[in-house]
C-alpha cells in the first residue's frame, strides 16, 4: 500500500507555487537560508523511513528563533503546510515532507543555552542531539537519562516530538518523563511557554500532551530538560536461554522480584548473530536468546541486586549467565545491543523496523506469533527489544528491489501490530505513527477517540497546517481502510478476547 | 488478591447521567470523596458521585500496572498493592479518609516523593474518560511505553475534571523500597537549601527531603547497603517514618495555624524565599508551603519573580485560587476545553472562571 499522501483519503491541500512562495519567504524572512532548487531538496525528501519519499516545495533552515516564527506566520496566511524536521532520524515518516509543504528544518538551533547544576537541568536549543547533553553534563556529574539508540544523531526537539524512549526507560522514564519546560510556536507563529522551571505549572498539562505530538500542534523551539546524578556503578548481566520463551518468563520474575533493572534487553537469535558478526560484543551465536540487564546505582545495592538477579536467572532456566568483567566489557555488551538495526541491516538488503508494545506476561505468545506470521509471508523476522517494559523491535528483512517485498514485508508488519493490539498492547512504543502506522491507528482507535484527537488537533491549528496526514487517520482512511481488512464480516484475529 | 475491596460497573449510570446533562445543559460537579473540594474554585453544578463505580479491574504485580475504577477508595487501592509489596510512588495525599483514585488523578497532587520519581501524571499510563460528547471513551493503555495517538491520559491528570469525566485509570506501580530509615538534623532554611543542592548533584538515595520548624528532614530509600551507608554518612537523629505521611497529609503542627495556606512551586535551586509569614520548604526546595494572611498579588509576585507559581490551599479566600495564566495559554486553554466539553457541562470554572 502506498503511504504517500493521499488527498481522496487525506484531505485536500492547498496548491501553492514554488516560485511565488519563495519570493514572498525570501521577503517575508531576511537572511533566511531556503533550498529550492530540486538537487537540494532531495536529500531532504524522506527521514529514516526511507521506503517513502516527497520532494517538499521549499527546505528553510532557520538560524534564530524569529525566523521560524515568521515561516510559520507566512504558512499560515497562505495555508501552506509545514513539516517541522529535525535530524531526520525518525523511523515512522514523520519528517516525511509534503509536496504542497514546507520542510522547516531545526537542526541549524544546536546551542546549549544555560547548564544549571544546582538546578539539575539544562536549557537546549531543539536541535541540539541527545547524546551531546550527556556530554556536556558529564564534568558535573549529571546526565540526561532517556538514551535512544540513535542518540548520537537525533535532537531533542526530535524526541520531545516522538516521546523517545532508549534502553533505560524502564527505571528512569521517558523523554515526558525528563522535561521541566517547552518553548514552542504555535502555527500562527505564537510563542507558548508549557511547564515551567518550577516541577509543575499552572493549568492544563499541555507540556504533556506536545510531548509525543509529532510536530502536529506546534514547533519546540526550546527545551529544558532534568538532569539526573551518574550512578556510580553499572554493571550488566549477560543470560543465555535455549528458548524465547524462558527468556521471555524470565524478565517477568525479575520484576516480580521487586527488582526494576537500569535497562532490561531481550535479542533473539537471529539478532544475535547479526550482532555478534557485525560488533564481536562476545554474545553465545548458539543461544536462541539472550537477556541483558543493567543494574545501576550504589555499589553495594548493585552487588545485592546482581546476586538477586542471577539467581532468578537460573531459576529460569537461563543456560549461562555472566557478568561484564570491566567497563570495557560492559560497553561491548551494549555495542552490540545499541548497533542490532545497522547489524541485522547488513544480512538483509532491507529491514524493516516495528515497534509495538503489548504487556509483557504475552511475550511468549506474540513471539510465537510472529514467528508463524513470517512463515507465512516467507519472510525473516529477527527480535530485538526493550524487554523490560514490553517495548518490540521485530526487523522484517526484505529486498525491496524484488517485486513485491516491500509490500509484504509492510503486510507482515500490519499484522504484528495488529496482534499486538489484540493482546492489549499498542502499534508504536516510542518511534511514533508517523506516516507508517497511520492506517493502525484505525485498528487500536474508534471513530469517536479518533474524533476526539482532531478536536485536539484544531485547539490548537484549526486549519490543520502542521504535518497534515501524520499520526491521526481521517475518518475517511479509515473507512476505507476497513473495508480492505474486514474480510468476511471478520476483524482481524477475531477469535481473540478483547482487551 | 487477598484483600477484600468492593468491585462496582456503574459505568453505564455515568454515562446516562453525563446524556441527561448535556440533554438539558446542566453543569455537572464532579465529585469522588470529596476530600480535594477545597482545592480550585467552588463549581455550581449538580453534583455526579463517581464512588458507586469501583474497584480494581486489572493487577498484575509482575507487569507493574494496575487499572482502576475511578471511584474507587485510594486507600483500598493502596492496601491492595502493599499486598503485592508495591505502591503509589508519588505517594498522593488524601487529604480525607474517603479519597478516590479518580480525584487523585484529576486533581493531580503528589507527596514527597515527587522530585525523585515523578508526579501523579508520570504514573498514569492510560484512562477511560466520558466525554462531552457523552461517549465513553479509551485512550492511552495498559503498557508502559505508548505512543499512538496524543497523550489524552496524562493530560487528564491534574484537569480537575474540567475536561471530561474520568471512569477509570491504569497506573504504573513501583515495588516498594527494600530498606528505608529517616533522620533529623537541626539546621536553618538556608543552610537545609544549600545542603539539598549539594546532595542532590550526587547519587545518594533521597526520596524526601524538607525544612520544618528548626530542622532539615530526610528518607532514604534503597537497598539495604546504600540507605545504611548514607545514613552513617548523613548523620543527625532518627526520625518517626510517620512524619512523611503527616506532612503529605497537612497534619504537622505547621499546618494548624489559622491563617490560609499557600503552595508555592519554585525551582529546585530557588534561593530562601522572603515570604511575608511561616514557610515549610518540601520538595528539596522545589515546593515551598506558606502561612500567609498577605494579599494574593504579593505572594504570586514573590513565586514569579523565583521562577514559579502560587496556589492557594484555603477554600473561598481568593477568586482564582490557581496562579491565572497569560493570555496567550488561556486562549489555548479554552478552545482545548471547548474541543473536548463544547457544552461546558464538566467542572465548569473549577480550575479557572473562563474555562
Ligand atoms: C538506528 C536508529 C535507532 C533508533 N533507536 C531509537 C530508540 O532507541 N528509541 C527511540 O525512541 N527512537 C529511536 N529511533 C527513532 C528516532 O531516532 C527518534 O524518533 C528521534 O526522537 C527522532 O529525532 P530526530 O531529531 O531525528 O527527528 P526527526 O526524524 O527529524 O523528526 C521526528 C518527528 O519530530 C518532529 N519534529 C522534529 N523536530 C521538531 C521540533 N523542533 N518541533 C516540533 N516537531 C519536531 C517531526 O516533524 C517528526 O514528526 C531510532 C532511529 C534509528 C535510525
Amino acid at each position: 500500500m502506498n503511504l504517500l499522501y493521499d488527498e481522496r483519503l487525506d484531505g485536500p491541500l492547498t496548491k501553492t507555487d514554488r516560485q511565488t512562495l519563495l519570493a514572498e519567504m525570501r521577503a517575508a524572512v531576511p537572511d533566511l537560508e531556503i533550498l529550492h532548487a530540486e538537487e537540494d531538496l532531495r536529500p531532504f525528501e524522506c527521514d529514516g523511513l526511507s521506503a517513502y519519499r516527497a520532494v517538499p516545495l521549499l527546505v528553510v533552515l532557520p538560524a534564530r528563533i524569529e525566523q521560524a516564527a515568521a515561516v510559520l506566520r507566512l504558512c499560515h496566511a497562505r495555508r501552506v503546510p509545514v513539516v517541522a524536521r529535525g535530524a531526520g532520524t525518525g523511523l515512522s515518516g514523520g519528517a516525511l515532507p509534503l509536496e504542497q509543504g514546507v520542510l522547516l528544518v531545526m537542526a541549524r538551533f544546536n546551542r546549549i543555552l544555560e547548564l544549571n547544576p544546582a538546578g539539575r537541568c539544562a536549557r537546549v536549543q531543539p536541535g541540539v542531539r541527545n547524546l551531546a547533553i550527556s556530554q556536556a553534563a558529564a564534568p558535573y556529574g549529571l546526565y540526561y537519562a532517556p538514551d535512544p539508540s540513535s542518540q548520537i544523531a537525533c535532537t531533542i526537539g526530535g524526541n520531545v516530538a516522538e516521546n523517545a524512549g532508549g534502553v533505560h526507560c524502564l527505571k528512569y522514564g521517558l523523554t515526558v518523563h525528563n522535561l521541566l519546560k517547552l518553548e514552542v510556536l504555535t502555527i500562527e507563529g505564537e510563542p507558548l511557554t508549557l511547564g515551567a522551571d518550577a516541577l509543575d505549572a499552572p493549568g492544563f498539562d499541555l507540556m504533556a500532551l506536545f510531548t509525543g505530538s509529532e510536530g502536529m500542534l506546534g514547533i519546540v523551539t526550546e527545551v529544558t530538560v532534568k538532569l539526573l546524578p551518574t550512578p556510580r556503578v553499572a554493571r550488566v548481566l549477560m543470560a543465555s536461554f535455549d528458548s524465547v520463551d524462558k527468556a521471555g518468563r524470565a524478565v517477568g520474575d525479575i520484576i516480580a522480584a521487586g527488582i526494576i533493572p537500569g535497562g532490561l534487553e531481550m535479542m533473539d537469535q537471529l539478532a544475535i548473530r547479526a550482532a555478534e558478526e557485525f560488533i564481536h560484543a562476545g554474545y553465545p551465536v548458539e543461544a536462541e536468546a539472550i537477556l541483558l540487564c543493567e543494574l545501576d546505582g550504589v555499589e553495594s545495592d548493585v552487588q545485592e541486586d546482581i546476586a538477586r538477579v542471577r539467581a532468578v536467572l537460573e531459576r529460569a532456566g537461563a543456560t549461562e549467565v555472566s557478568l561484564a568483567r570491566d567497563e570495557a566489557e560492559r560497553a561491548r555488551f551494549w555495542a552490540g545491543r545499541k548497533n542490532a538495526f545497522p547489524a541485522v541491516g547488513r544480512m538483509s538488503p532491507d529491514y524493516y523496523c516495528m515497534d509495538g508494545t503489548i504487556p509483557r506476561r504475552h511475550l511468549p505468545r506474540v513471539l510465537k506469533g510472529t514467528a508463524e506470521l513470517a512463515e507465512k509471508y516467507g519472510l525473516q523476522v529477527a527480535n530485538v527489544f526493550h524487554a523490560g517494559d514490553g517495548n518490540m523491535h521485530p526487523l522484517i528483512l526484505f529486498d525491496a528491489n524484488q517485486p513485491g517485498e516491500l509490500e509484504r514485508a509492510e503486510a507482515l508488519g500490519g499484522e504484528i501490530l495488529e496482534l499486538c493490539v489484540a493482546v492489549g498492547g499498542t502499534i508504536t512504543g516510542e518511534h511514533g505513527v508517523g506516516r507508517e502506522k497511520i492506517n493502525q491507528m484505525c485498528t487500536q482507535f474508534n471513530p469517536d477517540e479518533i474524533g476526539c484527537f482532531h478536536a485536539v488537533k484544531a485547539a490548537f491549528d484549526a486549519e490543520g497546517l502542521l504535518n497534515p496526514g501524520k499520526n491521526i487517520p481521517t475518518l475517511n482512511r479509515c473507512a476505507d481502510y476497513g473495508a480492505l481488512r474486514v474480510h468476511g464480516g471478520k476483524l482481524p484475529f477475531s477469535e481473540l478476547e478483547r482487551f | 488478591m487477598s484483600v477484600d475491596i468492593v468491585n462496582a460497573d456503574c459505568s453505564a449510570d455515568l454515562l446516562t447521567r453525563v446524556e441527561a446533562a448535556l440533554a438539558s445543559n446542566t453543569p455537572l460537579r464532579i465529585r469522588g470523596g470529596g476530600s480535594k473540594g477545597f482545592y480550585g474554585r467552588a463549581v455550581d453544578g449538580a453534583p455526579i458521585d463517581t464512588r458507586g463505580h469501583r474497584g480494581v479491574v486489572s493487577y498484575d504485580p509482575s507487569e507493574l500496572v494496575v487499572s482502576v475504577r475511578a471511584g474507587t477508595p485510594l486507600a483500598d487501592l493502596e492496601a491492595v498493592l502493599a499486598d503485592a509489596g508495591q505502591q503509589l510512588a508519588c505517594e498522593p495525599p488524601h487529604f480525607g479518609a474517603g479519597a478516590t483514585v479518580g480525584g487523585m488523578v484529576a486533581a493531580g497532587l503528589s507527596g514527597p516523593r515527587r522530585p525523585w520519581v515523578g508526579a501523579v501524571r508520570d504514573f498514569v499510563l492510560g484512562c477511560r474518560v466520558i466525554t462531552g460528547q457523552a461517549k465513553h471513551l479509551r485512550f492511552g493503555g495498559e503498557v508502559m511505553k505508548n505512543v499512538a495517538g496524543y497523550d489524552l491520559s496524562r493530560l487528564m491528570a491534574g484537569s480537575l475534571g474540567c475536561l471530561g469525566l474520568l471512569t477509570e485509570v491504569s497506573l504504573k506501580v513501583l515495588p516498594l523500597p527494600r530498606a528505608s530509615a529517616s533522620l533529623r538534623i537541626a539546621m536553618t532554611p538556608a543552610t537545609a537549601l544549600a545542603k539539598f543542592a549539594e546532595w542532590g548533584q550526587q547519587p545518594l538515595p533521597i526520596s524526601a527531603a524538607c525544612h520544618e520548624g528548626e530542622a532539615l528532614n530526610l528518607r532514604l530509600e534503597g537497598g539495604e547497603g546504600s540507605v545504611q551507608a548514607a545514613r552513617e554518612r548523613l548523620g543527625g537523629e532518627e526520625l518517626d517514618a510517620g512524619f512523611w505521611r503527616e506532612l503529605r497529609e497537612h497534619r504537622l503542627a505547621f499546618f494548624a495555624d489559622p491563617r490560609p495556606l499557600w503552595r508555592l512551586s519554585v525551582p529546585v535551586h530557588a534561593a530562601l524565599l522572603d515570604l511575608p509569614g511561616d514557610q515549610l520548604i518540601d520538595w528539596g526546595g522545589a515546593q515551598r508551603w506558606l502561612k500567609s494572611d498577605a494579599p494574593a498579588e504579593r505572594i504570586r509576585a514573590i513565586a514569579t519573580d523565583a521562577g514559579g507559581h502560587a496556589a492557594c490551599f484555603t477554600a473561598g479566600m481568593v477568586d482564582s485560587p490557581l496562579q491565572p495564566l497569560p493570555a496567550g495559554l488561556l486562549r489555548y486553554h479554552r478552545q482545548l476545553k471547548a474541543a473536548l466539553d463544547p457544552k461546558g457541562v464538566f467542572n465548569p470554572g473549577r480550575m479557572y472562571a473562563e474555562l
